[in-house]
């Protein structure tokens, strides 16, 4: 089969490269300690969190940026980049102060910002991140009937300072890695949530992170505490305009769940891919990680990544508690020019801990597909098991996949299973497909699709048909 | 038209070599024409070149279904105009459920035919009535296409999908190959089910036994690269009996 025909099928198409024509306050590009200032007075911060900030810049000057990842490219000038972008219309109470324009350009994303425009029954809470700021948050009056705290994570730096202290840090420590260690210095917006003990959250909270002035980077930071007995479900979504340059985003997430309290967090990750040069594009370098922090405590990470140029992130459980189960589940695409470097880390200490890791690697045109995990079984944590699956689909001779699985065990105990496959989408497979009626297009997405199902099936369901529909524009060009 | 598929001096390469070499062969309307003959003769080339695989490079020659050209024609074009292929090999597609592929499939042809395409409930509905003739378990429709499926099971897949599709042209490639006597006798009831005296089936098969349960009406031989006998369905007591050979011999 030709191979300009699989290009012209999974060449893609960005459908959300468009830019939100508002006026922006931009700081000056740069970063030193009048920056640092900048943004936490912007944020109307307390001293103290200044004080942390300014600390992780001095650590970050003395870091260098890892090269270990499967990645390659041009390297970044942070003094570049400006570290603080807004809309200029600051902290609106309520939905008629936000911007039109934003408003229309959320409605235009499938984020619907007014609540009653939502459909009934499926209720999701949204905390919409321009830029450096958060524009709007949305439930948050009846979330707090049951407890449940959901805001931007500038307001809760200053109302709930409490929590701040003593979660923020404490599972990515600020020196953690150089990404972290940046993010922690100039971090803008992004949400927290809490949800008190014995609570189910009763909706979906998500956050939806869009990047739209020019020449800044986007630099959240998400924490959520699940208490004792809790259950939350979070997603976010995040999108990015066209640009011939890179951007920068390098986000730090946090997840602590006590004792017999679940997180799920999914991610649909579709920041602007760059073209098929590799010219423009976002550098997605992330830190997640979740802490079991009680017995029998649950995180799992679902993520579907489509976008990005290059992509670094490794959303990981320590799974500290006794009894605790962390999960990861992944879809990475790369497709065009793109470069994902991606996995997880599954840190068991405590007894009888288990996990999963499921990754779907998707590779086409000249996309290189990295997966890296590392298992760690420490000396206590007696009874772990660890099942591992990676999965690479190629499409077309090109495109590359690459496997970097990690074993550190000390517990001789331990069950731990790894299984890998490779495989390439094949002209008999197609052509089966094809010889019953249903044509190349739609038997490229039916194919990877399939493959992608045990990941799909973890996600919530109006997410999942997101991320198949993301998938098909993705992949196919001229669908959708 | 007393021709539903005509095959005329085809020369076919399959990389460098050749392998069909000036075949001609009609099919007739509500016929069955079963294509015998030794390994390496060009049978399964055969069935490829009439469905357009990728693999077939056409040198010369012409086909004709029903009356038109069907040379530049798409795989996915041959199969919605109705030509089907029953695979040799029923390839395994992880992940994409049987009962899913097939109402792609249907309704892929449906709305080609100008008809309304068919909800979940109602293909159910469709396809329930075949799965038990077939002796084929509920599960199997719900399980991932042909993954994990013994041998008669992706057979009796096959099957179930031309009795789905209810091509005009059915093209059996060995479907015999690998089956025990229930699941031959179930797939030929599946086959019988289609003649309605319209279809024509070109059945390629290198045993006599499948020829027991679907009664042919023609006996091609073909060898090296042609068609080298045609004639009524007493040949095959004589393929039984003297084998090849002898027809070339009489050739």
């Amino acid at each position: 089969m030709a191979q300009e025909e699989i290009n012209k099928a999974v060449s893609g198409e960005y459908a959300l490269g468009f830019e939100i024509d508002i006026e922006t306050d931009v700081v000056p590009p740069g970063l030193n300690e009048d920056t640092i200032k900048f943004i936490s007075k912007k944020k109307e911060e307390p001293e103290w969190m200044l004080e942390l900030r300014l600390k992780a810049l001095k650590k970050w000057e003395q870091m260098t940026e890892p090269t270990w990842g499967h990645v390659t490219y041009e390297p970044v000038d942070y003094q570049s980049i400006s570290y603080y972008a807004a809309p200029k219309t600051d902290g609106p109470e309520s939905l008629d102060e936000v911007d039109p324009k934003i408003l229309a350009a959320y409605e235009k994303l499938g984020i619907p910002l007014e609540e009653q425009k939502q459909l009934a029954g499926v209720k999701v809470a949204v905390d919409a991140v321009v830029d450096s700021v958060s524009v709007k948050t949305t439930y948050q009056e009846e979330l707090q009937k049951y407890g449940v705290i959901f805001c931007s994570i500038s307001e809760a730096i200053r109302d709930y300072p409490e929590l701040i202290k003593k979660y923020m840090f404490s599972v990515v420590p600020m020196t953690d890695n150089f990404f972290a260690a940046l993010n922690s210095a100039v971090f803008t917006d992004g949400t927290f949530v809490y949800i008190p003990k014995g609570v189910r959250c009763p909706m979906e909270l998500s956050t939806y992170f869009r990047i739209n002035a020019l020449n800044t980077g986007q630099f959240e930071r998400t924490l959520i505490v699940a208490d004792e007995g809790s259950y939350v479900s979070y997603n976010e979504g995040c999108s990015a305009p066209m640009r011939d340059e890179n951007q920068l985003h390098a986000a730090v997430v946090e997840l602590v769940a006590m004792k017999d309290a679940e997180i799920k967090y999914s991610t649909i990750q579709n920041w602007y891919p760059g073209d098929e040069e590799g010219k423009g594009g976002i550098y997605n370098f992330v830190t997640k990680r979740g802490l079991c922090e009680g017995e029998n405590a649950k995180i799992s990470w679902t993520q579907v990544e489509t976008g990005s140029s290059i992509t670094w992130k490794y959303p990981s459980c320590i799974l500290k508690g006794d009894n605790s189960v962390g999960e990861f589940y992944s879809v990475a695409v790369t497709t065009l020019a793109q470069q994902a470097d991606t996995g997880t880390k599954m840190i068991h200490l405590g007894k009888n801990t288990s996990s999963t890791i499921i990754s779907k690697g998707i590779s086409a045109m000249k996309g290189q597909n990295t997966y890296r995990g590392l298992v760690k079984i420490g000396a206590n944590a007696t009874g772990a098991r660890n099942y591992s699956e990676c999965d690479s689909l190629l499409i077309g001779d090109q495109c590359g996949a690459h496997t970097f699985p990690y074993l550190e065990s000390k517990d001789t105990q331990g069950q731990v299973e790894h299984e890998a496959t490779t495989s390439k989408i094949s002209d008999e497979q197609l052509f089966y497909l094809r010889q019953r009626g249903i044509d190349e297009e739609s038997a490229v997405s039916m194919i990877v699709h399939g493959f992608c199902k045990d990941v799909f099936n973890q996600l919530p369901m109006e997410y999942a048909v997101e991320a198949k529909a993301l998938l098909e524009l993705t992949l196919e060009g001229s669908v959708g | 038209m007393s021709k539903v598929l005509e095959i005329k001096d085809i020369h076919a390469k399959i990389g460098e070599k050749e392998i069909l070499k000036g075949l001609n062969l009609d099919l007739e309307p509500g016929k069955v024409h079963a294509i015998m003959g030794p390994n390496g003769a060009g049978k399964s080339t055969l069935s490829k070149t009439i469905v357009g695989h990728y693999d077939v490079e056409v040198t010369e020659g012409e086909i004709l279904y029903k009356g038109k050209s069907i040379l530049d024609m798409e795989p996915e074009e041959r199969a919605l105009e109705g030509i089907f292929l029953s695979f040799q090999h029923p390839v395994e597609i992880p992940g994409v459920n049987n009962a899913y592929f097939l109402r792609t499939a249907l309704n892929a042809k449906r709305k080609h035919e100008g008809k309304e395409e068919l909800n979940a409930a109602e293909f159910l509905r469709e396809m329930k009535k075949y799965l038990e003739m077939l002796g084929m378990k509920a599960d199997m429709i719900s399980r991932s296409l042909n993954e994990g499926f013994s041998g008669g099971e992706k057979k009796r897949n096959e099957i179930l999908q031309m009795l789905i599709l209810e091509p005009d042209v059915i093209i059996l490639d060995e479907i015999d190959s690998g089956l025990d006597i229930d699941a031959l006798r179930a797939v030929s009831e599946g086959i019988n089910l289609m003649k309605d005296g319209k279809r024509s089936f070109l059945v390629i098969t290198h045993y006599s036994r499948i020829l027991d349960y679907i009664k042919p009406d023609y006996i091609h031989v073909l060898k090296d690269g042609r068609i080298i006998k045609t004639a009524g369905p007493e040949l095959v007591a004589q393929l039984e009996e003297h084998g090849y050979e002898s027809i070339v011999e009489e050739a």
